[in-house]
């Protein structure tokens, strides 16, 4: 089988990317979190550039960033993973037909609303004609985009493949999450998130994407092993399905060297991730990030960045650590997600 | 290589709630356009393919508890999976088997419906995440007990085509032994008025490769085929093989196809390239054929450059169902698996005069002809253009 | 330069999000499309609506937009001559 190399990576988020590096983490109160403002105008034409929501922007300056690194100038495939969508433009066509009882409607919006706006301006701004995919699978979006890039590169013609996950908020229908539950009902410090007793969590908006090739280069940051995503299951066999996976992968638990969990501090669900915390991978170094950049469905595409950067400079920072256990080389990453107790996802990076 | 076998099929649409009625219709010519009844919308100018079932009535035959919280784009694909499991012979799917499932719309039905009362009426707030296509396609999970790979396709008007051809991938490749694939989406008022914004809607029954057609009718549909490895067919009747495929991007225009089909014309390229065969070994295309006055030349060119002068026969099916976005990828899969099993072809409906830049002539009447290989094309926003080729079974 | 003008130029620069753009920069004879301001179709139909609310102009055929969104200067006469308000 052919390897999937990472070789290129972006990341936009609530923090900084030099979060990384040591740089004091954001800190917010109101449970929903912004992405950091970017020069979006440094990369993308201005004509473009103003029809485009959040999301759009995100990813498309992720996605080029990420191609940059990796000296690709046109991917043969672009897959995109979004929950949500462009939520936006969805709002504002939404609100506009409902105030204006279906009267008279500009088309912009109804034409962004689609789910596969980024994956289509990013194939437009490329002009890339090559396989172009967008998954809406609330929190394995961005996992089931990965299973397409292991499917894609069967493909002996495939070389480069750019992978992204990318989520937006919007006014109404985010603030709507308020209402069923799934945001937290007080106002929450992000930073002390895992502390909290009460349901829900904090949302964000975040873009983060990877250039993968068939070659290593110079500069490659890990090997992409394998994903899998599980719709419903039962706690009690979590850990043998992460053991299968492993063992797919020719991995016994002890060689995970750092697991990333999706812990996101609602008391309902996190017993996913507390069970794992002390159970197989009690020995294990764990690291938490919805603490800094929230969560939203395309967000295990920032714990795929972190993943990268960890394998690529050998050192983890202390702001992820969830437990007091160290790793002095890091080789094999596990990542698991959920939300809502629905969705579970894992990915395996290796280092080279 | 035989292709991935298709070994069961299940649809509900404008022209009939099962795979006989629907049969039944396409044979006759009768097609399922009408003005809007069910949907609640001011457009009642507006014909669309419109499946005369409430969501009410859904919900009984489906034997749903009064308090359920489905979108209708699940109700359609509930409805459409039970025909596919009836006549599966199997009791339940088994543990293992995949779903994938394509949708544009999702469950914005009920976002519209309630977008003002999610503040105060409590009860309404369970469909808060169905703005969430994956919420829609995880309800249909749970319905049938499908627990394992469950995801979303949402590429717009390709979407389920989309999914048809990532579950063939995900068997060949080893990783999957079983899945259900193909799409549902409902009527809404979003799409009728996003449509209508973009002034693509006809005003009468849609003509597809008419020289004066006026647009599209939006339509309602599910459609989903079981899709199983070699290993787990056992002597049960093989309906047809999803034999090639192929997705590629046009990178024109948000939402308009290139002058020259580039997008249509590479994802049918890498089709035949997939499928192994001549181009000339095709004896039947069910095109995109919308019925906009873009669209249908841009595939036409694409047929062109593809064929040249001996574009096989073709027809858009979509006179008869209207253009159920996200759905019509899988529901012309189905019509393209009826033509291979019963040897014929579907007309294409309302149809007098060529266009002037291609003179491209479809099947106008009901047929009877040999057919071994078909291609089904779907073309959605975003340049998502996608291409499969189904092929009977040995 | 009239008052429609100018109105046009601000209503196409608030439509259209052309955010960094200034009335002045608009010349009354300049191409929208093309090699112009550089507008496409989609902005075409933005402006079939802004003919429609504010000056109550029903266009049937998108195409007749062609020669009417040619420049400011034929919206403008257009406009004069078919407005219902």
């Amino acid at each position: 089988m052919r390897k999937l190399y990472i070789n290129g990576i972006s990341s936009i988020s609530p923090q900084n990317e030099a979060i990384f590096k040591g740089s004091t983490p954001q800190q917010y109160e109101n449970n929903i979190l912004p992405a950091q403002a970017q020069d979006y105008k440094s990369l993308l034409q201005p004509m473009m550039l103003r029809r485009m929501s959040k999301g759009v922007k995100m990813g498309l300056f992720c996605a080029k960033k990420a191609l940059d690194e990796a000296e690709v100038k046109i991917p043969d495939v672009i897959l995109v993973g979004t929950g949500q969508g462009c939520m936006e433009d969805t709002e504002k066509f939404l609100s506009n037909m409902l105030e204006s009882e279906e009267g008279l409607l500009s088309p912009t919006s109804f034409i962004q609303s689609t789910h596969n706006t980024v994956a289509g301006q990013i194939a437009l701004d490329l002009n890339c004609n090559g396989h172009n995919m967008t998954f809406t699978q609330n929190s394995v979006s961005f996992e089931s985009a990965l299973i397409d890039a292991l499917l894609q590169q069967n493909d002996q013609n495939i070389k480069n493949i750019l992978v992204g996950g990318v989520d937006e908020t919007s006014n109404e229908l985010t603030g709507f999450q308020r209402l069923d539950g799934q945001i937290k009902k007080e106002g929450h410090r992000n930073l002390e998130l895992y502390s909290s007793q009460t349901s829900g969590t904090i949302i964000s908006e975040a873009a983060a994407f990877f250039a993968l090739g068939s070659e290593k280069l110079k500069h490659s940051y890990a090997e992409f092993k394998d994903v899998e995503i599980i719709n419903s299951l039962d706690e009690k066999i979590l850990e043998s399905r992460i053991e299968n996976f492993l063992k797919r992968n020719d991995l016994l638990v002890s060689q995970i060297d750092a697991v990333i969990l999706g812990k996101n501090g609602d008391i309902r669900f996190d017993q996913y991730y507390d069970q794992l915390q002390n159970g197989m991978f009690s020995a294990t170094c764990q690291l938490g990030y919805k603490h800094l950049v929230g969560d939203n469905n395309a967000i295990s595409s920032y714990a795929f960045w972190l993943a990268s950067k960890i394998l690529k400079e050998k050192k983890i920072p202390r702001i992820f650590k969830l437990n007091a256990l160290n790793c002095a080389r890091p080789r094999n990453i596990l990542i698991y997600n959920q939300y809502l107790g629905r969705n579970h996802g894992l990915i395996l990076l290796q280092d080279l | 290589m035989k292709g991935i076998a298709v070994t069961g099929m299940g649809i509900i649409s404008a022209i009939g709630s099962n795979l006989e009625e629907i049969y039944s219709s396409l044979i006759s010519g009768k097609d399922g356009i009408s003005y809007p009844e069910i949907l609640a919308t001011n457009h009642t100018n507006l014909p669309v393919g419109e499946i005369k079932l409430s969501d009410l009535e859904l919900s009984e035959i489906l034997n749903l508890p009064k308090a359920h919280f489905y979108t209708r784009t699940a109700l359609l694909a509930m409805h459409a999976i039970k025909e596919l499991l009836k006549k599966s012979e199997l009791a339940q799917f088994p543990e293992d088997t995949g779903f994938i499932s394509g949708t544009s719309v999702g469950g914005i039905d009920k976002i519209e419906a309630h977008f003002y009362d999610f503040q105060d009426i409590v009860e309404y707030r369970k469909y808060i995440q169905a703005q969430h296509p994956g919420f829609t396609t995880e309800k249909i999970a749970e319905y049938f007990g499908l627990t394992q790979t469950v995801t979303t396709i949402s590429t717009a008007c390709s979407s389920s085509a989309n999914a048809i051809m990532m579950g063939a991938q995900l068997i060949e490749s080893g990783r999957l032994k079983r899945v259900i694939v193909g799409g549902s989406d409902c009527l809404t008022k979003f799409t009728l008025n996003g449509f209508s914004s973009l002034k693509i809607l006809s005003e009468n029954k849609n003509r597809p490769f008419d020289n004066d057609r006026e647009g599209l009718n939006l339509g309602e549909a599910a459609a989903y085929l079981l899709l199983e490895a070699e290993d787990c067919i056992k002597g049960k009747p093989v309906l047809g093989r999803v034999k090639g495929y192929g997705n590629s991007n046009d990178a024109f225009h948000q939402t308009a196809s290139s002058e020259n089909g580039e997008g249509a014309f590479q994802a049918i390229s890498k089709a035949i390239k997939k499928a192994g065969i001549l181009s000339s070994e095709i004896d039947y295309i069910n095109v995109h054929g919308t019925a906009t006055r873009n669209n249908d030349l841009s595939e036409s060119v694409a047929l062109k450059r593809i064929f040249g002068r001996n574009v096989p026969d073709f027809s858009s099916t979509k006179s008869f169902t209207g253009h159920s976005l996200g759905a019509a990828g899988a529901v012309e899969a189905v019509f393209s698996l009826l033509s291979i099993q019963n040897n014929e072809i579907f007309p294409n409906l309302n149809f007098d005069t060529e266009m002037s830049e291609t003179g491209l002539t479809p099947v106008t009447n009901f047929q009877k002809k040999k057919i071994r290989t078909v291609l089904s094309n779907s073309f959605g926003f975003g340049g998502n253009c996608t291409s499969l080729i189904f092929q009977k079974d040995a | 330069m009239s008052d429609l003008h100018t109105e046009l130029k601000k209503s196409i620069i608030e439509q259209l999000n052309l955010e960094d753009m200034e009335v002045s920069e608009i010349e009354n004879d300049e191409h929208l499309f093309g090699d112009g301001l550089g507008l496409d179709s989609i902005d075409a139909l933005e402006l079939i609506v802004l003919l429609e609310k504010d000056y109550g102009i029903k266009l049937t055929d998108p195409n007749q937009g062609k020669e009417i969104f040619n420049s400011i200067n034929t919206m403008a006469d257009f406009i004069e001559k078919n407005r219902t308000r």
